[in-house]
């Protein structure tokens, strides 16, 4: 007894009452939201709460420990409630009608996205064909949002924050697509659950069947747009604290915050869905069939489970990250993407191509070698950049 | 079917609403806020179409590439975000015969039916069945199209540059 099947009965039962299709559609839609809505809250305010505990513990702090008891565990509800009951501002200067848009495009561009994350074999919102595609295409709407927020608040710091976040997320979005067309073209499909289902195997009888590892290239470069798309450090140039105040959402304040503050842990989520979907195997791990439960809904909690485990440490590592490297330039940022990220997501995109075709998987882990080589090669053989001292002609 | 239809409607007002804040805003920025909104109109007609991979890259390419693009380029040229855009200028008579023919050209070809125009394709999905398509079929038109985009962006970096 899957997800599907119990709408499907709740369908047949309220059929049966003569009551016409649009009702229970529309009663699903809203419960759905609603647990969707429900999870994203309880989620992002976890993430706070855990970002603060690991920046503390990462600078020899303890971090929030008051509020609830146990190591400060209500800190994030409690900043809730304070940003909730905030007097509402909005700048003289401002255009008002983008300026109220803006977080509503944010928030519900990553709410979206969530409509195609794989939770457990057979609980998904919607298993659409494009699934992967429609997932990026969806995201890439957050900066649409952010550039609203910029030039909208009629402040220099945040048209700033919102010009570096619109080079950042155009440079950045060109290697992320193409890193994820490694897993789709083994799987051959770009349905979420279908890419889950693809992963079930197992490597030369040892490895699980993921992709990362005949895709470890595609992976790293899929990590590092992420972080990017994300706007985390070394990444954090369009809200850089230091330089531009808080960047593009200098301006708002109490509720529209919160919106912003919300869909950016919501937006980490995602983008860790979307690698642990792609590339660490989705739902897949070990499970066993626990007394007095059917077999599939056994397998179905583990895969929840497994799920979970996968997303958050990579949201570990995001934040781990963050607390430890420092920010790139904006020069050196947008060198990266173009002529570091996108020649790498090129190669792994004909290397793969070309085993698919020549037909042997166990090559495709040659390729990736391959690839990792050159790259170290070609670092390696760059020439050192010259220091030009003061009076000196170039 | 008819709620279809009611979605179609709503659909075709929401955008048809959007381009024209999108040709009558006083305000580029305002404009091209508008835009969006516009390309994600267009973008569900085509779900509804069942064309949702062309949906997809539609909102994409269009809504996450070309208009941010175009918002990048108006928030760097000083001052074009506050000065008031002219709405109509001298050619409003010959635009306008234009914009008739294509409309006369649009009810003819959806009444009386071009061959090309009649009867979408069902299709199971539209994704693998257009790569195919690209890569076999039309893989001379697309070939074509990549050159001229690739001949479009060197000419833009000749240009842009001073030396």
């Amino acid at each position: 007894m899957t997800f599907a099947s119990l709408v499907e009965r709740f369908y047949a039962a309220l059929a049966a009452w003569g009551i016409p299709w649009i009702v229970p559609t529309l009663i699903v839609m809203v419960i759905v939201v609603s647990v969707v809505l429900a999870y994203i809250s309880v989620a992002a305010m976890f993430m706070i709460w855990w970002e603060r505990k690991i920046s503390a513990h990462i600078q020899v702090r303890y971090g929030p420990m008051r509020v609830g008891g146990w190591h400060g565990w209500a800190q994030s509800i409690a900043d809730g409630i304070k940003l909730l009951l905030k007097e509402d501002l909005i700048p003289t200067g401002a255009d008002k009608v983008v300026f109220v848009l803006a977080p509503m495009v944010v928030f519900g561009a990553t709410v979206a996205a969530y409509v195609t994350i794989p939770w457990a074999p057979g609980l998904i919102v919607r298993d659409l064909n494009i699934g992967i595609l429609y997932m990026v295409s969806i995201s890439s709407l957050v900066v649409v949002g952010i550039i609203m927020a910029g030039w909208s608040s009629n402040n220099k710091y945040a048209t700033l924050g919102a010009l570096r976040s619109a080079a950042q997320a155009v440079s950045y979005e060109v290697p992320l697509v193409l890193s994820l067309l490694g897993p789709v073209m083994i799987a051959g499909t770009m349905s979420m659950g279908k890419l889950v289902e693809a992963q079930s195997g197992r490597w030369f009888g040892v490895l699980p069947g993921w992709f990362v590892f005949p895709q470890i290239v595609a992976f790293l470069t899929y990590f590092t747009c992420a972080l990017a798309e994300c706007n985390r450090l070394p990444f954090d140039i369009p809200e850089a604290e230091s330089e531009l105040v808080a960047g593009f959402h200098v301006e708002y304040s109490g509720m529209r915050f919160a919106m912003f503050f919300l869909a950016e842990y919501a937006n980490m989520f995602v983008v860790s869905a979307i690698a642990t979907t792609l590339f660490l195997g989705g739902w897949h791990g070990p499970w066993i069939p626990l007394p007095g439960l059917p077999r599939d809904v056994a397998h179905g909690l583990f895969g929840l489970v497994w799920f979970q485990v996968k997303c958050y440490f990579l949201i570990f590592v995001m934040m781990w990250l963050r607390w430890t490297l420092a920010r790139l330039r904006v020069d050196q940022l947008m060198g990266f993407a173009w002529k570091v990220l996108l020649p790498i997501a090129f190669a792994n995109l004909i290397v793969t191509g070309l085993v698919l075709i020549l037909g042997k998987h166990a090559l495709l882990y040659v390729g990736g070698i391959a690839i990792l080589l050159l790259v170290a090669i070609l670092l390696a053989a760059r020439p050192a950049a010259r220091t030009v001292r003061v009076g000196e002609r170039t | 079917m008819t709620l279809k239809l009611g979605i179609f409607y709503f659909l075709a007002a929401f955008t048809l609403w959007a381009a024209a804040v999108v040709v009558l805003g006083k305000n580029i920025v305002r404009s091209a806020v508008a835009l969006i909104f516009g390309f994600c109109g267009m973008a569900a007609l085509y779900v509804l179409l069942d064309a949702e991979f062309l949906a997809a890259v539609q909102v994409l390419i269009y809504v996450g590439g070309i208009t941010i693009l175009l918002l990048f380029a108006i928030m760097l040229t000083s001052r074009i975000g506050v000065t008031t855009a002219r709405v109509v200028n001298d050619q409003v008579i010959l635009s306008a015969i234009a914009a008739i023919g294509l409309l006369v050209g649009l009810i003819y070809a959806s009444t009386s039916g071009i061959p090309a125009m009649s009867g979408p394709p069902r299709l199971p999905e539209t994704a693998p069945f257009l790569g195919r398509a690209l890569l076999t079929t039309y893989a001379l038109p697309f070939e074509a199209v990549s050159v001229l985009l690739l001949a479009a962006m060197v000419g833009a970096i000749v240009l842009a540059r001073k030396e």
